[in-house]
């Protein structure tokens, strides 16, 4: 009679684990306000406080005079390890008439970047840094790919 | 007082008053359809939000609580959604089977809504063998679906088809005996005669202990035979995609979702029927004062009340246990559910020849 004895040990264990389980699931059924662990979405826009370290997006620092402190020196391009950032540089005659290697277009492709704040780091000179916006879809692929230094910008004087 | 019963028979009676028999055959057929359709629309709807937002809390989570107050419009938006879609077939799929597949299922389960008790004395077809028609169409559907895996063209469909065939033959085993229980209680196949004999308590527990070996045999094995987790094999997403239903999109695929659903509705209405009296109030034997105060509940609310509790309890399976291995879902029958129910069979056929149960 020793199998039949396991036989119904195995089924009464079971059975037992089982209702352990549906009552650990069935309180949280019924208290689901207060186990709550979702964040939900934010909509508050006006009281919302991101981490300072959420990272949404690339952008260059630009002051009053509009002007930016990247020398264009691609150690964000270079650091970059999916192609995100493409930097075009020409060259600036200084006033004592020596040619200046200078930043001429920052073209950053949001569709690319996945956030990873390495070209943030390589950066000398912390010309750039992540934003805190996070919508960022759109309906134009092409919207993606944005050019980062503001229109008639120059490099802020002091910087090297 | 006003109930569903006085309803259709104001309405029948209005019709033979109106038309000859044959039109009126004819247009009660038409309502029926009517009925049973917008039953379906409405279940879908309902249960699927239902699961949503009992999986959610379950899972701590949240659930739909965007479209409409808390979500409540969530399976509505879906269901556009689905209709507006493309019903794409797959190049190289048995064309003719891969279409026919979702309405099998459909059908299957719209058939099997035909004895059911709605509410008091209302019923569709209230056939003698109302049981036997019940489990006997309902095995029809796992042909849908190994159609549906057969004529998809694809190793996945297949094998999760293969699956549902294996463990519907082994399940409608159990299934059936743990009926069987009850049928021998009452002596009856018909429906109505089966909720007659609770008048004085539900078998449930009127039965004793076998009755609610046979309850909980029959909630495992249904939860079995409506393939819903943690028997899901037929469509584990992490083996198989999506099982059997792999190939299809729009409103094929949400046949197949609905018939899902709608099985596990009329699964949960048998087992109300059987073991929770259907739509026969709460009654305690003799306690006349209390069984008079339970007969102000309308009928159809007391059915439809047990009917969502059992489909909450099978959805509180389907969030609590993880899936099982396809040996551990043929053990589990064969080893355990089937011995179990055979040997429980026999107890229940001695209580109801020596009179025990109440």
């Amino acid at each position: 009679m020793a199998f039949l004895k396991d036989y119904i040990k195995d089924v009464l264990g079971a059975l037992r684990s089982s209702l352990r389980g549906m009552r650990l699931t069935g309180y949280y059924a019924l208290h689901h306000k207060k186990e709550n662990i979702t964040q939900q979405y934010p909509d508050n826009r006006d009281k919302l406080v991101l981490p300072e370290r959420f990272r949404g997006e690339v952008v260059m620092l630009h002051d009053e005079k509009n002007e930016h402190a990247c020398t264009g020196c691609t150690a964000c391009e270079l650091a970059c390890p999916n192609g995100t950032i493409k930097i075009i540089t020409k060259f600036d005659i200084t006033p004592d008439g020596k040619k200046k290697k200078a930043l001429d277009t920052f073209v950053y492709h949001l569709e690319l970047c996945t956030m990873c704040n390495l070209c943030i780091e390589a950066c000398p000179t912390n010309a750039i840094k992540m934003a805190q916006t996070f919508e960022h879809s759109v309906f134009d692929r092409n919207k993606l790919t944005k050019v980062l230094n503001n229109p008639g910008s120059k490099i802020r004087e002091g910087v090297e | 007082m006003w109930s569903l019963e006085n309803i259709s028979n104001t309405i029948d009676n209005w019709l033979h008053s109106t038309f000859n028999g044959t039109t009126v055959m004819l247009i009660e057929f038409l309502i029926i359809a009517l009925l049973v359709i917008g039953l379906f629309a409405v279940l879908g709807l309902v249960l699927i939000l239902m699961e949503r937002k009992v999986s959610a809390w379950m899972q701590v989570r949240l659930g739909p609580n965007r479209v409409g107050p808390g979500g409540m419009f969530q399976t509505v938006a879906d269901t556009l959604k689905l209709i507006v879609k493309e019903g794409m077939t797959p190049l190289k799929v048995d064309k003719f089977l891969f279409n026919l597949a979702p309405f099998i299922v459909i059908i299957v389960s719209m058939v099997v809504l035909a004895p059911l008790m709605f509410a008091k004395n209302f019923q569709i077809w209230d056939i003698n063998i109302g049981i036997l028609f019940i489990t006997a169409i309902s095995s029809i559907s796992v042909i849908g679906i190994l159609m549906a895996g057969w004529a998809s063209n694809n190793k996945y469909s297949l094998l999760g088809a293969m699956r549902s065939g294996a463990q519907i033959v082994s399940y409608e085993l159990s299934a059936g005996l743990s009926v069987l229980c009850i049928v021998v209680l009452t002596g009856s196949l018909r429906i109505s005669d089966i909720i007659n004999a609770q008048a004085d308590g539900w078998w449930l527990f009127k039965g004793h202990i076998p009755a609610m070996i046979a309850f909980l045999i029959f909630i495992i094995a249904v939860t079995a035979e409506t393939n819903r987790a943690p028997f899901d094999l037929a469509e584990a997403e992490s083996e198989l995609t999506a099982g059997f239903h792999t190939e299809y999109s729009g409103m094929k695929f949400a046949l197949f979702f609905l018939a899902e659903y709608v099985n596990v509705f009329i699964v949960c209405a048998i087992g109300s029927t059987l073991f929770l009296g259907g739509w026969m109030p709460l009654h305690i034997g003799n306690w006349a004062g209390f069984n008079h105060v339970m007969d102000y509940v309308p009928s159809f609310l007391w059915f439809f009340g047990k009917t969502f509790f059992l489909i909450f309890v099978i959805m509180w399976f389907r969030w609590t246990f993880p899936r099982l291995r396809i040996d551990q879902l043929l053990n589990l029958e064969w080893k355990y559910l089937l011995p179990i129910s055979m040997f429980n069979l026999i107890l229940v056929t001695v209580i109801a020849i020596l009179r025990w149960h109440f």
